[in-house]
């Protein structure tokens, strides 16, 4: 077949490449808009893995690639004057002009045409000329814009702002260094591409870089601004500058990779169809992975008619698409961490190292004790507060004012849970979720609690008040469903607003049932503390009656209850001082807080941070990261770990010691959430499950 | 693991005399559940009248939308039509929910797009509220329709794909499940298409797929090429969801034709 690839990058190359050498040949041309030895950006990463993708593709160009590669196992962190290193991870770089000189040499030793200063406008008319139309031309791409109704390409800037330098000082390792300005913190990947050079990408939030200046200074100032910065680390060395410029860096996404332009298939390849933020360093990669699943699609269907051509996009973007979505979350998680990387300065530099490492969920604490035993027996120890022999930080003791835990994990019911937590447990009759609800409002709530304290040892009582989500059904068949009018009892919430459709009507409290509720709260945790409770949590989480004081959606008062946060927090806030005041000083205060509402028009995830910070100078120890349930049609986003990024926020943005959920189904997960800063319990799913599923 | 097979209601050509026999066929056959797809603007057979008539002339075997359209019919209508198949069929019927796909759908029905997983959410509301007695699943791959899953539903209806995506749903559906605070764990049912027979037979299923998800633009020739067109696709298929945790997994026909439960049912057998 005729194949016309736009944009000789290592994609498009390495398309042209792997087709010629196919049995059945093709006519392939490559079309460019810059001169053959132009080229932006320095060195590009790979990891060990590609490395095997390639050999096994193209052995010739493989071997050339590898001869120039710098090679390293470490990466280094600078912070806060110390350097740690973390070794095992093996990858290799070549400087991005070289890669595309050997690729150029190969495609042409194998018959591929190369035409450079080629501006190409009118992709109806090449799609004329040819059989397949390929779209390698990076993420502006022009292909893609031909034929935007079927690709529909989405685009959304992801952390910070960002410049792309090369530096002729040589690292001998992956190195991340942070520098606080007086502006806030700056950070650099850099990385050693050959035996000259290095990649020196500084990177900063853009509120920083506006502050700094940085948006208007010219290319010579930035420069010296970021030498100057960095001096310590340059040492004497340049910053070397490719027509470089400060960027956001846009997540890409197309609904399909493949689409027809005139009659002619047409797929995009590398940045075209997609992008992963460059602090994962996949781009090149994912861009040559790329071609080799296409050219392998190729060998499979044929490209002899157009169905099989067609067949051939379908199974490249089947393959492809689910691998590079991976990346992209990953990519995701890691410009969010960067973004906001500013909120870890008061890490001990262990912990700040482990965090980053872990930034983008895919190495755990298991993963990194492979790669480098004695970084994460290092971690491990100073979790440990310095104990020579240390547990691994889910069986690390915590002490929470006179509690202490024996582990860090929270479970519902007796046995290996260090900490066990009541479901929510009503202060008052009229406070129940369902009428099976657990209560603590008379002396035999006190009894039945004593006995759960004697089985359980350390047991946190979860107090609360339904509000508006009170007088439902029990959760078996579903949650929120109101009883019928004849079982229910009537609700108390900031306004009357029912949670949904064929939810009751609450009352808007007044002075007296505020009060009222405030003196049970108070009551339910004196008798908490009668019954031996080492822990009492407030509820101010999932939409029950403190929730829905907090959030906008919930509480339309216009009292001093409501309108801003502050208004909105006042009630809340002044049952957690009422119980804090009638405490014992050795009991632990914590609050469930509920820091998004994960709805338009709600709490957000920097109210959250705000709240949890009010609660914590209100003598909070302890909060219990949650997020939704305010209102029925909220927009969570479920995974594993779903909860650990904002459990960050809040621990590290109101410094206060967090409790996450968030579906954590291993102990390695716990393992790195606690030992990165992310949290300091975490409740384990699998306490309450069988250990073993039977095989039928 | 169970293994359902779809009741053909919107292949091209269904008529009266070939569900029922399908449905004959299934109630005998190694199948766990008979399901139906929902369509409006489309060439099709309404599910809940297919169920109905499935319902009058089987047994065993469980009934049930993979999934309904919901908001396509008022809160009232829906529950009215699912009581009444569920009566029909004396309990043997799941009703599963979505939200489909298809914005022509909406349109044919008068229902505001815009509020499609709202409306949803409330007549799983009014359903629970008046007691619906059948098991409920709940479809849909966005966050809120976990949520809409673990607040109102007894388990997850996924939409097809590879076994791994399968996997990648039922964990958020968990999550969400565990983050309701409900207990146990939600039911899981997966589904897929096949058709087999000679290559004519295959290429009529790729075509009816292609035509049926014609709106998805090119990713109609994604789920075309999916379709599980020989024994050894099904017995792959098969393993990869029961080694996900799949508790009843649909096979869905592409071609009217009776003989086609036949050879499923020689495969799974």
């Amino acid at each position: 077949m005729r194949v016309t690839i736009v944009g000789a990058g290592p994609a498009g190359l390495y398309l042209g490449i792997l087709l010629a050498k196919a049995e059945q040949p093709h006519e392939i041309t490559v079309l460019e808009r810059n001169p053959a030895d132009a080229t932006f950006g320095w060195g590009v990463v790979f990891s060990e893995e590609t490395l095997g993708s390639l050999r096994d593709a193209d052995y010739a160009s493989y071997l050339e690639i590898t001869d120039t590669f710098a090679r390293w196992d470490a990466i280094d962190i600078s912070y806060r004057d110390t350097v740690l290193r973390s070794r095992g991870h093996a990858f290799s770089a070549i400087a991005r002009k070289r890669l595309l000189a050997i690729l150029q040499r190969r495609a042409a030793e194998l018959g591929v045409k190369q035409r450079f200063d080629v501006e190409v406008d009118d992709i109806g008319a090449l799609c004329a000329d040819t059989d397949l139309m390929v779209g390698a031309d990076g993420v502006h791409s022009v292909v893609r814009q031909a034929a935007d109704g079927t690709f529909r390409p989405t685009s959304t800037p992801q952390g910070g702002t960002y410049i792309w330098y090369g530096t002729d000082l040589v690292f001998d390792a992956f190195r991340f260094v942070f520098a606080e300005s007086e502006h806030g913190l700056f950070q650099v990947h850099g990385y050693p591409f050959d035996e000259h050079a290095s990649t020196f990408i500084v990177e900063c939030p853009e509120p920083t870089w506006r502050k700094a200046g940085l948006d208007q200074m010219s290319e010579t100032d930035s420069i010296a601004f970021c030498e100057r910065l960095f001096a310590d680390e340059l040492n004497g060395h340049r910053l070397l500058s490719n027509k470089s410029a400060w960027l956001r860096f846009p997540l890409l996404r197309n609904r399909s990779w493949h689409a027809r332009i005139t009659d002619t298939p047409v797929a995009l390849l590398g940045d075209a169809a997609h992008t992963a933020h460059f602090t994962i360093g996949s781009g090149t990669k994912l861009a040559m992975e790329d071609a080799i699943a296409l050219a392998a699609a190729f060998v499979r269907h044929g490209s002899d008619s157009t169905a099989a051509i067609d067949a051939a996009l379908v199974q490249y973007e089947r393959e492809r698409k689910p691998v590079v979505e991976r990346f992209q979350q990953a990519a995701t998680d890691s410009a969010e961490y960067f973004a906001r990387v500013n909120q870890h300065t008061h890490l001990a530099p262990p912990q700040f190292a482990f965090n980053l490492l872990t930034r983008s969920g895919r190495i755990s604490h298991a993963n990194l004790a492979q790669r480098d035993a004695d970084f994460v027996r290092a971690v491990d120890v100073w979790f440990a507060a310095g104990h020579a022999v240390a547990p691994p930080p889910a069986f690390t003791p915590l002490t929470l004012r006179g509690l202490r835990l024996t582990n860090r994990m929270v479970g519902t019911a007796p046995g290996d849970a260090g900490l066990v937590l009541t479901p929510l447990t009503a202060v008052t009759p009229g406070g129940q979720v369902s009428p099976g609800s657990p209560t603590l409002c008379a002396d035999a709530d006190v009894a039945r609690l004593r006995a759960a304290v004697a089985e359980c040892g350390a047991l946190g009582v979860l107090l609360g008040h339904a509000g508006r989500k009170g007088a439902t059904r029990n959760r078996e068949r579903g949650v929120d469903i109101p009883l019928p009018d004849a079982g229910a009892w009537p609700l108390l919430a900031p306004s009357p607003l029912p949670f949904g459709p064929v939810s009751q009507t609450p009352k808007a409290m007044d002075a007296d049932d505020l009060a009222e509720v405030t003196d049970a709260f108070v009551a339910a945790a004196v008798r908490a503390t009668e019954a031996g409770c080492g822990l009492v949590m407030i509820d101010c989480g999932h939409g029950y009656l403190l929730a829905s004081f907090l959030s906008p959606l919930t509480n339309h008062r216009d009292d001093e209850y409501g309108g801003t946060l502050d208004g909105r927090l006042r009630f809340p806030l002044g049952v957690v001082r009422a119980v804090r005041a009638a405490l014992p000083d050795d009991v632990p205060l914590g609050v469930r807080l509920t820091v998004t509402d994960w709805a338009r028009g709600g709490l957000t995830a920097e109210d959250g941070v705000t709240a949890a910070s009010a609660f914590a100078e209100a003598g909070v120890d302890l909060v219990h990261v949650v997020a939704g349930q305010t209102v029925a049609e909220g927009t969570p986003e479920y995974r594993r770990g779903y909860l650990n990024t904002l459990s960050d926020q809040v621990r590290n943005g109101a410094r206060v010691p967090t409790l996450v959920d968030g579906h954590l189904t291993t102990v390695d997960e716990i393992n790195t959430v606690l030992a990165a800063g992310r949290a300091d319990l975490c409740v384990a799913e699998f306490l309450d499950q069988p250990a073993v599923r039977s095989a039928a | 693991m169970e293994i359902g097979v779809g009741l053909p209601n919107t292949t091209p050509g269904a008529t009266g005399a070939l569900l029922t026999e399908w449905a004959r066929r299934a109630d005998t056959g190694p199948f766990g559940s008979l399901a139906v797809l929902d369509r409006l603007a489309y060439d099709s057979i309404e599910p809940f009248a297919a169920l109905a008539a499935a319902a009058a002339v089987t047994d065993r075997i469980r009934l049930a939308t993979m999934i309904a359209i919901g908001p396509l019919r008022s809160a009232a209508l829906l529950a009215k039509q699912a009581e009444s198949v569920h009566r029909l069929a004396d309990g043997r019927f799941t009703l599963g929910l979505g939200i489909g796909a298809r914005r022509d759908d909406y349109t044919a029905s008068g229902t505001d797009h815009r509020r499609r997983g709202a409306l949803l959410s409330e007549q799983l509301a009014r359903l629970r509220g008046d007691d619906y007695p059948g098991e409920i699943l709940v479809g849909g791959s966005s966050g809120p329709a976990y949520a809409r899953m673990a607040r109102y539903g007894d388990g997850y209806a996924h939409g097809g794909g590879p076994p791994r995506a399968f996997a990648s749903a039922a964990t958020r559906a968990h999550a969400a499940w565990r983050d309701l605070g409900r207990p146990g764990r939600p039911r899981q049912w997966g589904q897929g298409y096949f058709a087999l027979g000679d290559d004519d037979t295959a290429r009529a299923g790729g075509d009816y797929l292609r035509d049926y998800y014609a709106f998805t633009g090119p990713f109609a020739e994604t789920i075309a090429s999916a379709n599980l067109t020989s024994g050894r696709a099904i017995k792959d298929f098969v393993r990869g969801y029961a080694a996900e945790g799949c508790e009843m997994l649909v096979l869905l026909p592409t071609v009217s034709d009776v003989d086609q439960i036949d050879r499923l049912a020689e495969v799974i057998g």
